[in-house]
């Protein structure tokens, strides 16, 4: 059987993480090295912590669309989802007695075993489906509301297809139901504009890690005039709301994270055209390949395409012997023996599921980090499907 | 989850692929639900297993266990073969990740069913476990 060769490094998993942007890393290390004030402190050295703190916070809130008051810094998204999620339930349970929370069948797992923990503590939750395309059935959400309703939560974006989900339209019936509205932004920010004012949103949750700011830092925005539950209790950082001295070097990194984004917008053109370019010959020049998700609402730089015939963490570990990283929905390559939730929701079958690769491309990809894919993927395909029982040959 | 070295020589260079025209002996197991299938196809002559090759649609632990498998009873007798144990395959390729033991139990399984057919074939009664056709549950072992 013919080698796999490496002849170049190609990063293309940027929605499982991205490089710390060389500017971030910049931004950042005057935190660690002379402003290491705890920003609590009243004296001068603990007042410069304290200006850099409310500095990033405007900074990162313009971003945004909300003020910086409506912004509070969590170790990351899976901490925010948890907080928004759990605390907009028992704040709605305490307040108004409702106790049912509405999700979609295809969120991150910190949302559906958020969701899992709500349940056990007594509230019902809907899960509603998605259409094929990835895309809420609005129907059955509007079926799903009911005055009993705490909750809703919708994720932005998908982080293995990419849909982008009506999430203006969703929180619009959440209001009307007297409920709040929730979405985990984690792989929108960065990748396409958000306004928490556009979405009307009430929580909105983001991690610094997927666009380019370093793992360990992440944000949740509320709404003004919102006060859930708090989440960890302390000395009152964070308003009183999540306490814990404030990771001034990572929370400085995130802003500055969140401006470079922003100013890189334009850019998502170029990696639409790129993410596109590969779609188009893998759909042309392999055969028995399907298209995972909807092609025109989905973020730029995601690709999720199924081949048949063969299992994804196998391809996964070829194409990583020849220099490219990607990601499956196999269950191999997880520590689940399930495959992918988000494939088998869009009505999937587990064995086309298995064969699934999502790429993700985004800033430090380039053309030629393309040609390669398009260099290596197909031989590593036929390679793999000349070894399945259950290939029917490509012109079948 | 790591795999070791054995693992992925046995994956990036599996031996014995392919498919034997006239095999006296072929052995399906696994299923495309659950993400993994060993083809497995024996020549036999006087008892011996002369030749042996595979398919498998699966996982690298999935490929290597075939592999190994192969290997393991190449050129043995039907009788060794039947010796052959999951765990054997396991410690031939210096351990599996908990969550990968079942693909060597299925390349046991492969195997008998391989041996089931040309038992089948020469008229032989089976006198050995043969491995069910399980199209409902995935096959999962438990960590032990």
């Amino acid at each position: 059987m013919e080698e796999v060769t490496k002849e170049r490094f190609v990063y293309a998993d940027n929605a499982a993480t991205t490089p710390v942007a060389p500017e971030v890393a910049e931004a950042m290390t005057p935190y660690f090295t002379a402003v290491w004030g705890n920003p609590s402190s009243m004296y001068s050295k603990g007042r410069e912590a304290r200006k850099a703190l409310d500095s990033a916070r405007e900074r990162a809130s313009k971003v945004l669309g909300c003020a910086p008051n409506e912004l509070y810094f969590t170790s990351g998204g899976t901490e925010a989802d948890n907080w928004a999620l759990k605390g907009g339930a028992r704040f709605m349970r305490e307040k108004q007695g409702r106790t049912h929370v509405i999700t979609s069948t295809i969120e991150h797992p910190a949302v559906l075993r958020s969701c899992e923990a709500l349940e056990r503590e007594g509230f019902r939750v809907s899960r509603v489906n998605v259409c094929k395309n990835g895309i809420l059935d609005m129907d059955e959400l509007r079926r799903t509301l009911d005055g009993d309703t705490a909750i809703v939560a919708v994720m932005y974006a998908n982080n293995e297809i990419g849909t982008i989900q009506p999430i203006e339209e969703i929180s619009k019936l959440a209001h009307e139901a007297g409920a709040l509205m929730f979405t985990d932004a984690v792989q929108a920010v960065g990748s396409i504009p958000v306004d928490v004012n556009a979405l009307g949103v009430d929580m909105l949750s983001l991690s610094g890690h997927k666009l380019g700011a370093p793992k360990g830092i992440g944000a949740l925005y509320m709404r003004r005039g919102l006060k859930i539950n708090k989440y960890i209790d302390g000395g009152g950082q964070e308003r009183g709301m999540r306490s814990g001295t404030e990771n001034l070097p990572y929370i400085a990194g995130l802003a500055e994270a969140l401006e470079l984004a922003a100013s890189r917008m334009d850019d998502m053109e170029r990696i639409r055209r790129m993410r596109d370019r590969l779609a188009d010959y893998i759909l042309k020049n392999i055969p028995h390949t399907i298209y995972n998700g909807d092609p025109s609402r989905r973020l730029p730089g995601n690709l999720n395409i199924s081949f048949e015939y063969i299992e994804g963490e196998s391809l996964l570990l070829l194409l990583d012997m020849a220099g490219i990283c990607i990601s499956t929905g196999s269950a191999c390559s997880s520590n689940s023996l399930e495959p992918s939730h988000v494939l088998l929701a869009l009505g999937l079958p587990a064995e086309k599921a298995h064969g699934s690769m999502r790429v993700s491309l985004s800033h430090g990809n380039t053309d030629e980090d393309v040609d390669y894919i398009i260099e290596k993927l197909p031989g590593i395909v036929s390679r793999l499907r000349s070894m399945s029982p259950i290939y029917p040959g490509d012109d079948k | 989850m790591q795999y070791s070295e054995k693992v992925m020589d046995h994956f990036a260079h599996p031996r014995n692929v392919g498919e034997i025209e006239n095999a006296d002996g072929v052995g399906t197991v696994g299923n495309a639900t659950c993400g993994d299938i060993m083809q497995m196809f024996l020549k036999i002559e006087n008892d011996v297993i002369v030749d042996v090759k595979f398919k498998t649609f699966g996982c690298g632990a999935a490929i290597a266990t075939s592999s190994m498998a192969t290997e393991l009873i190449k050129g043995h007798t039907v009788k060794e073969a039947l010796e052959l144990t999951n765990k054997a395959v396991v410690e031939a390729l210096d351990g599996l990740p908990p969550i990968k033991i079942h693909c060597s139990v299925l390349a046991e399984e492969a195997v008998r069913a391989a041996l089931a057919d040309y038992y089948t074939k020469i008229g032989r009664e089976i006198d050995f476990e043969v491995p069910e056709k399980d199209e409902e549950a995935c096959h999962i072992i438990p960590e032990e």
